[in-house]
C-alpha cells in the first residue's frame, strides 16, 4: 500500500516549483508533436518511461541510500543524477527544481537526513536526489517515492497541457487514470535494488534538444 | 541504405558465449602495440592501418548470444575500433535476448576511439548492447553509438544501447536508449519520435574543448556534459542522415 | 522595527531583506513604478528586483534597458500559465530568486517583487512578501475599487495610477477615492501619475516610512 505521506509528496500543490516547468510540453506543442488527448498521452508516456524511470531511479537508490550506515554520500549520489542529464539546460533546472524541493520538504517533514543533504551540497541537489531524501523524511520506502516520481513526471506534463492547450480536463484525467498501470510498471523497474552505476536511465534525444531550443525561445510560458 | 557484409549462415540453435580481449600499449617509440589481441567466434580481430576492425565471422549477434568485449589502452597508447560492416541483432528460435557488453579502461594519456557501422535492431530481436568506460585523469574517449531501428519497411525488435562512462571514479555520463516493443511510447513524440535511426556521439578528454550547447534539428543537439566532454544525441529518418548528424559535432579523425 | 499599530505588518517576519510584492492587473504601470522606485529609493536602500513575466522577460529586459539597476540585481522568472500560482501557491521560483540576488549582492536590503499581470484576485503569499502594493489605473474604469477583490481591500498600499489620463476616459477620481475608502477602511490609497511624478514621490515616502530603520540610508 502507498502510505499517505506519498499522497503529499506526488501532490503537484507541494510548493516545490513544479508548476512553472512543463516538463518539455511547451517544446513539444510549439513544434505540433502534441496538440490533442491521444498525442499527450503518447508524450507523456514516452516520457515516462525515459527520464521519468530515470529520475524515478535514482531516488529510489538515494531512498535507499538514506539508511546506509554512516548515512548517504550526498556528493556521489548528486554526481551520478547529473550525469543522466545530458542537456545543460536540464540540469539546470534539475538543481532548481532540487533545491525549491528541498525546502518544502524541510518545511513538511523536517528530518536529519534533508539537514545532511542541505549541509553537504550547499549549492542544492539534483532533482532525483532531493526527491529521494525528501521520500525517506515522509518515511516511504523506495518503490512509493518511485511511483511518486513516476506520477510527478506524468501529472507535471498533462497539468501543463491542461493550462497551455485548453484540453478538456475530463479527458486529461482519464488519460492519467489510464496511465497508472505504466507508472506502478516503471516504479517496479525503478525500485529494483542495483548499483547505481547499473539502473536503468533512458534518456529522450527529443526532450534534451526540445529543452536546449526552449531555453532559447523570446516567448515562453514554462520556465522549462 | 545500409550496406550489410555477406556473414556465414548459422545454425538457428547454436548459442554463442564470447569472450574477447584487447590489449593495446604503448610500444615506447611514440605508436601502439598489441600486448593482446583475442578473438573468438563469432568475432575476429583484424589490425588495419585505419584501426582494429571487428569482424563477425558469423551472422549475428542472434538471440540467445552472450558476447563481452574486454579492452584496455595503456598509458599513451591509442586504439581506434570499427566494424567491416553493420551488425544485425536477429531474433533467436526461443525468444532469449542477446548481448555484446564492452568493458574498457583507458589509462593517462592514452585515446580509445569506438567507431563501429550501426547496430540494425531487426523485427523480433532482444538485443542489449552494453559498454562501461573508466577514463584515467587525461584519457580520451571518442565513443559512436548507432541503431537502425529495424531493416527496411519493418518495425524494430527490443533494443537497449547503454553507455556508461567514469573518469577518474567519477560519473561522467550514464547514457542510454531504448526502442522496440518493449519500451512503451518509445517512438511518440516524448521519447524517439517517429524516426528511423537513433544513436549518440560521444567525445571526451582532457584536449576536448566542450564550447557552447547547439542545437542541431529538432531531434539532434550537442550537449556539454559537466566535465571536458560532449554528448551528441540524434535521432534521424535513415542511417546518412545520423552520421551527419553525429559528424557536425565532431568529425573523429581517421 | 517598524511596526504599524492598527495594521501589523509582518515586516521582518521572513528573514533576509525586505521584499515588497507589487501586483495588479495587466497594463497598471507595476513596471514603470518598480522602476520609478529603483531610481528613487536605489540611491539610498541597496535594492534588487524580482519580475515575474507571463510570456517573456520583458519586463526584467525593460529595467535592463532602464540601466536603473546593475544586471545582476535584476532576477526574472517565469509563471507557467500561472503567474498567481508563482506568489501565492507555490512560491518555490520566487523565494530562489530572491535568495540569488542575496546571495550576488549580500548588501541588498529591498528586493521588489513584480507580479506578472493578473486580475483582481491575485495577491502575494505572506510568505513571499512582508508588505504588499496593489497597482490599478483610471483606465481600467473608476469601477474598479468598488468591485473590491483582495488585491484592491488587503494589501498595503493601494495605487491608483495614471490620473493623467481621468479626463480623458470620464474616470471619476473623488468617486475611486470614496470606494478605496469604503473597501480599505484605514488601509492608504495613493493616486499617481508616473508622466507627471517619474519618481513615484509619494509611494517611495510611504514606503520609506515603513522600512526598519536599519536598511535606510545606513
Amino acid at each position: 500500500m502507498l502510505p499517505p505521506a506519498a499522497l503529499l509528496l506526488a501532490d503537484t500543490r507541494l510548493p516545490a516549483g513544479g508548476h512553472a516547468h512543463s516538463q518539455g510540453l511547451e517544446a513539444a506543442a510549439a513544434a505540433g508533436e502534441v496538440h490533442d488527448l491521444p498525442s499527450l498521452r503518447a508524450y507523456t508516456l514516452g516520457r515516462l518511461w525515459t527520464t521519468g524511470l530515470t529520475t524515478a531511479a535514482m531516488a529510489a537508490a538515494t531512498l535507499r541510500a538514506c539508511s546506509a550506515e554512516g548515512g548517504a554520500d550526498w556528493a556521489g549520489l548528486d554526481a551520478e543524477a547529473g550525469a543522466r542529464i545530458a542537456s545543460p539546460v536540464l540540469r539546470d533546472v534539475s538543481r532548481r527544481l532540487g533545491r525549491q524541493l528541498l525546502r518544502a520538504a524541510t518545511a513538511a517533514w523536517p528530518d536529519p537526513v534533508l539537514d545532511g543533504l542541505a549541509a553537504a551540497l550547499p549549492g542544492g541537489a539534483h532533482h532525483p536526489v532531493a526527491l529521494g531524501a525528501a521520500g525517506a523524511a515522509a518515511g516511504l520506502d523506495d518503490h512509493a517515492v518511485a511511483v511518486c516520481a513516476g506520477y510527478l513526471s506524468v501529472t507535471e506534463a498533462t497539468g501543463a497541457a491542461v493550462r497551455l492547450l485548453g484540453l478538456d480536463p475530463y479527458g486529461v484525467a482519464r488519460l492519467v487514470a489510464g496511465l497508472l498501470d505504466e507508472v506502478e510498471a516503471a516504479a517496479d523497474e525503478a525500485a529494483a535494488p542495483r548499483a547505481l552505476a547499473d539502473l536503468p536511465c533512458p534518456s529522450s534525444p527529443r526532450l534534451d534538444a526540445g529543452a536546449q531550443d526552449h531555453a532559447t525561445w523570446e516567448v515562453r510560458l514554462f520556465a522549462s | 541504405m545500409i550496406a550489410t557484409a555477406p556473414a556465414p549462415p548459422r545454425a538457428g540453435t547454436s548459442r554463442l558465449r564470447a569472450e574477447v580481449r584487447i590489449v593495446a600499449e604503448a610500444d615506447g617509440r611514440g605508436g601502439t602495440r598489441f600486448a593482446v589481441l583475442r578473438g573468438a567466434a563469432p568475432v575476429s580481430l583484424r589490425p588495419t592501418p585505419d584501426g582494429l576492425h571487428l569482424v563477425a565471422s558469423a551472422a549475428g549477434p542472434l538471440g540467445g548470444d552472450v558476447v563481452a568485449i574486454d579492452v584496455r589502452v595503456g598509458a599513451d597508447a591509442a586504439l581506434t575500433v570499427r566494424t567491416a560492416a553493420a551488425s544485425l541483432a536477429l531474433p533467436g528460435r526461443d525468444g532469449a535476448p542477446s548481448a555484446v557488453t564492452v568493458t574498457a579502461e583507458v589509462g593517462p594519456g592514452g585515446s580509445l576511439r569506438w567507431l563501429p557501422e550501426p547496430l540494425v535492431a531487426v523485427a523480433g530481436c532482444r538485443h542489449t548492447a552494453s559498454a562501461t568506460v573508466r577514463l584515467a585523469d587525461g584519457a580520451t574517449l571518442v565513443w559512436r553509438d548507432e541503431v537502425m531501428l529495424g531493416r527496411h519497411g519493418e518495425p524494430p525488435g527490443d533494443v537497449v544501447t547503454r553507455l556508461a562512462v567514469d573518469v577518474a571514479g567519477r560519473p561522467l555520463t550514464r547514457h542510454e536508449l531504448r526502442a522496440g516493443p518493449s519500451a512503451p511510447g518509445w517512438d511518440g513524440p516524448g521519447a524517439l519520435g517517429p524516426c528511423r535511426a537513433a544513436g549518440s556521439l560521444l567525445v571526451a578528454g582532457p584536449g576536448h574543448r566542450a564550447g557552447e550547447p547547439a542545437v542541431l534539428s529538432p531531434t539532434a543537439a550537442t550537449l556539454p556534459l559537466d566535465g571536458p566532454a560532449t554528448l551528441t544525441t540524434a535521432t534521424a529518418p535513415d542511417a546518412p542522415t545520423l552520421r551527419r548528424l553525429l559528424d557536425t559535432a565532431h568529425r573523429p579523425p581517421r | 522595527m517598524h511596526r504599524d499599530a492598527e495594521h501589523p505588518t509582518p515586516l521582518g517576519r521572513n528573514p533576509g531583506p525586505v521584499r515588497v510584492g507589487i501586483g495588479g492587473p495587466v497594463g497598471s504601470g507595476k513596471t514603470a513604478l518598480v522602476a520609478a522606485l529603483c531610481r528613487t529609493l536605489g540611491a539610498e536602500i541597496p535594492l534588487g528586483v524580482v519580475t515575474n513575466d507571463i510570456y517573456t522577460t520583458e519586463d526584467a529586459d525593460f529595467l535592463h534597458r532602464q540601466a536603473i539597476l546593475p544586471p545582476a540585481r535584476i532576477r526574472a522568472v517565469a509563471t507557467g500559465c500561472c503567474p498567481h500560482t508563482a506568489i501565492r501557491d507555490d512560491i518555490a521560483a520566487n523565494l530562489d530568486a530572491v535568495e540569488e540576488l542575496v546571495r550576488a549582492e549580500p548588501s541588498i536590503q529591498l528586493v521588489l517583487v513584480e507580479s506578472g499581470g493578473d486580475n483582481l484576485t491575485a495577491t502575494f503569499s505572506r510568505a513571499l512578501a512582508d508588505l504588499q502594493i496593489f497597482v490599478i489605473d483610471v483606465a481600467g474604469g473608476d469601477k474598479v475599487p468598488r468591485k473590491g477583490g483582495p488585491g484592491v481591500t488587503s494589501s498595503d498600499l493601494l495605487v491608483i495610477n495614471k490620473t493623467d489620463l481621468a479626463p480623458l476616459v470620464g474616470a471619476d477620481l473623488g468617486v475611486m477615492d470614496r470606494d478605496a475608502r469604503a473597501r480599505r477602511g484605514d488601509r492608504p490609497t495613493l493616486f499617481t501619475s508616473l508622466r507627471d511624478d517619474p519618481g513615484a514621490t509619494a509611494v517611495a515616502d510611504w514606503l520609506r516610512a515603513r522600512l526598519p530603520a536599519v536598511a535606510v540610508g545606513s
